[in-house]
């Protein structure tokens, strides 16, 4: 299909997790924001630091969610990796081709590799186009020619989504959210991309309907061997349907780790903090029946900005376990253990038994 | 239940549009006392916030018809004049809104909005009310209020908006608190401090609090009883352990098990409830859940043709509109526990009936 552009740079040595058949390798991604003064002589004088310094990797046919709370540069990576913008620095890698500053016709062949599910099933669908035109837009722009015509292979496409293919030529205001986002969910598989990034892809979904769109991922990723970037602030979306789960705080990744590892054991404050706050749909009560709330971590006030974020470790200014060296030194995200990277001089969970001191969700059912 | 401080009687609530009669509200009944939390959980549609802002008397002026009782402290609201229902409201009934941003005044600081709501209703100076708001604003949370009341809301952070609303809503001591999705638009670490607020708050006031959420955590960790809405009515009504414990109606049980749960072992597939929520202009026939339900072959055909009575089914003060019979509902519940699901064969694929695109009466308020 696409020619190599670029064969892929040797792989960086500074502790990003290696492997064999990446999709997606990114190394040492930075973008800034800059902030400017002035409207005849501008000029910079700050930076939002949204994405700074993250390295990761997703294996061919694996499932990595990203999370993290509001802010933290989740969806700017996300951003970056299907290179809706451009990164101030750093690689990224997807399968063998080096993207990151490829310009818009460079960028238009890779494109088919990499598709994107958003967030809003109301308004990422042209309300004036009918189904079949949306769905089958990345085949005229993309200029494909495809073996039957687009209409079939749209109605294809529709039915993979659970869809009726006769509703071709309705609009999308027919439908309702959980069905705008199965349209959607169809014209990003209509290139057969093999990486998709999916930007909270049920968070403006009812529970019920959540469900449905998850089941829908779930299977056509084992249906069609997709590789998936999830962003989201769910935890328990992420959990369900990740196999390794990046946290995000600040702009760093501050935890990284295969789901059940970082899920039973985790192991940076700020993921122990972020777990525990995650109500639980199970009344707790007394033994006298009077209701009770859980105790978890309380974490202070609000993230900093990402203007000026704290100096060396970031999350020293909320964290129950900052010391003198939080402030002075940013801790690397290392591997502690194989499989499960931390960024923090005081990780959590270390000792070889389930520390009692750190309530786990998962622990108390 | 006489001595109920809210007492809510065949409320309905109905809108005339041109595509016909919006049934957001249509036959529903509950009481609360004073120092008790009632969680309405419901999706999009099911008429929680039409409940609510009927409570509050915040459908005047519009199209909207109300029929039924809603009695505080034994005076009828429904029919009583604006200008005694404005009295009552904000002085002995307030809401907390869900998106803090749109529901506070750009143009004014935060403490002229607090200060405002105080005066309106208790005749103090300006002074006074002035100290009275700075201690709100310190109560609920918020640093240095001496400073910050002088701030407009969009100096404040997403959390301290909210916090501000809430003290807001607080200036007045009310007896009954509606809070509508008050932590929707909140990260998780943020909304685990404003549940904590509410709860504290709650304690200290004593006062009658009704938590509207669609998120089944939120109303697990807040909630003395529960009622769950779907299409404008009560499904099932409940104390928190019998919803959680032993639910007794399918949507409940629909709704837990669509849910990834942290607290649970990660499950291989999520069973989601088929189709969509039905619009409230063509509210299905019988019972309204009957064209998403997985037992309707279990009651002899009743399902469509015949309304389902709210009743009560073994223990006290639990209630379900189902026609399931109390034994069919205990082993039907304990199955789906075990993993056992009807027809599991197309779950996660809507039903060829409910794929249609639908006509949504949007009637959501």
């Amino acid at each position: 299909m696409t020619e190599p552009i670029k064969p892929p740079p040797p792989p960086a040595a500074n502790g990003a997790q290696h492997n064999g058949d990446a999709l997606l390798q990114v190394t040492a991604l930075v973008r800034h924001f800059p902030v400017t003064r002035g409207v005849v002589f501008r000029h910079q004088v700050g930076a939002v630091r949204a994405v700074d310094g993250i390295d990761m990797s997703v294996s061919k046919g694996q499932t990595l969610g990203l999370v993290g709370e509001s802010g933290c540069g989740k969806t700017t990576t996300g951003r970056l990796l299907t290179r809706l913008d451009e990164p101030t620095s750093g690689t990224i890698v997807i399968d063998g081709h080096d993207v990151t500053h490829l310009g818009p016709g460079k960028m238009r062949p890779m494109r088919r590799e990499i598709q994107m599910i958003f967030q809003d099933p109301y308004s990422s669908l042209n309300p004036r186009h009918t189904v079949g035109a949306i769905v089958g837009a990345p085949f005229r722009l993309q200029k494909v020619k495809v073996p039957g015509g687009i209409r079939k292979n749209v109605q294809e496409l529709l039915e993979l989504v659970g869809l009726n293919p006769e509703h071709y030529n309705r609009y999308p205001h027919e439908f309702s959210g959980g069905q705008r986002q199965r349209i959607g969910i169809a014209r990003t598989l209509a290139l057969r991309p093999k990486l998709i990034v999916a930007d909270e892809p049920v968070s403006a979904l009812d529970v019920s309907i959540q469900a449905q769109v998850i089941n829908l991922l779930e299977d056509l990723q084992d249906e069609l061997g997709l590789t998936y970037v999830v962003i989201a602030h769910d935890l328990s979306v992420v959990r369900h349907i990740s196999d390794r789960v990046a946290v995000m705080y600040l702009g760093k990744i501050v935890e990284l780790a295969d789901r059940d590892l970082l899920y039973t054991k985790p192991r940076h404050p700020y993921t122990v903090a972020l777990l525990s706050a995650v109500p639980v749909p199970e009344p707790l009560t007394s033994p006298s029946g009077q209701r009770q709330r859980r105790q978890r971590i309380r974490l202070e006030g609000d993230v900093p900005s990402p203007l000026l974020p704290p100096r060396a470790c970031r999350f020293h200014t909320r964290c129950w376990k900052a010391q003198e060296i939080c402030q002075t030194e940013e801790p690397p995200l290392a591997e502690l253990i194989p499989g499960h990277q931390v960024a923090c001089h005081f990780p959590e969970n270390t000792a070889p038994e389930p520390a009692d001191d750190v309530p786990i969700p998962a622990a108390d059912a | 239940m006489p001595g109920s401080m809210l007492e809510v009687r065949d409320l309905r609530i109905h809108f005339q549009t041109d595509d016909g009669t919006v049934r957001a509200v249509d036959g529903v009944s509950f009481s609360l006392e004073r120092g008790r939390t009632l969680g309405i959980v419901g999706e999009s549609g099911s008429g929680k916030s039409v409940t609510s802002m009927g409570i509050l008397g915040l459908h005047h002026g519009t199209r909207a018809e109300i029929t039924g009782e809603i009695l505080l402290d034994g005076e009828n609201l429904v029919g009583a004049s604006p200008v005694r229902v404005r009295e009552l409201r904000g002085s002995k009934m307030a809401m907390i809104f869900q998106d803090p941003l749109s529901s506070l005044h750009p143009y004014y600081t935060v403490g002229a909005q607090i200060i405002e709501a105080y005066r309106i209703h208790n005749d103090v100076s300006k002074q006074a009310a002035r100290q009275h708001a700075i201690d709100l604003l310190g109560r609920v949370g918020i640093p240095t209020p001496k400073t910050r009341v002088d701030d407009y809301p969009h100096q404040f952070s997403g959390g301290m908006r909210q916090r501000a609303m809430i003290a807001m809503a607080l200036s007045c001591d009310p007896e009954l608190l509606i809070a509508d999705e008050p932590t929707t638009a909140l990260d998780v670490t943020v909304q685990a401090q404003i549940l904590d607020l509410i709860s504290d708050l709650q304690s200290e006031f004593g006062s009658a609090v009704i938590m509207i959420t669609h998120d089944l955590g939120v109303v697990a960790e807040l909630s003395d009883d529960i009622l769950v809405m779907y299409a404008g009515r009560v499904a099932e009504y409940g104390s928190a352990a019998d919803i959680f414990g032993r639910p007794d109606h399918p949507y409940t049980w629909g709704l837990l098990s669509s849910m990834p749960r942290m607290d649970r072992e990660r499950t291989t597939r999520l069973v989601p409830i088929p189709g969509t929520p039905p619009s409230l202009i063509k509210v299905p026939s019988g019972c309204p859940f009957h064209p998403r339900c997985r037992y309707t072959h279990l009651t002899g055909g009743r399902c469509d043709t015949e309304v389902p009575p709210l009743r009560e089914a073994g223990t006290t003060g639990h209630a379900a509109a189902c026609h399931l019979t109390a034994e069919q509902r205990r082993q039907q519940w304990d199955e789906l526990q075990a993993g056992k699901v009807p027809g599991q064969g197309q779950a996660g694929q809507p039903s060829p009936a409910a794929q249609g695109p639908v006509s949504q009466g949007r009637a959501e308020a």
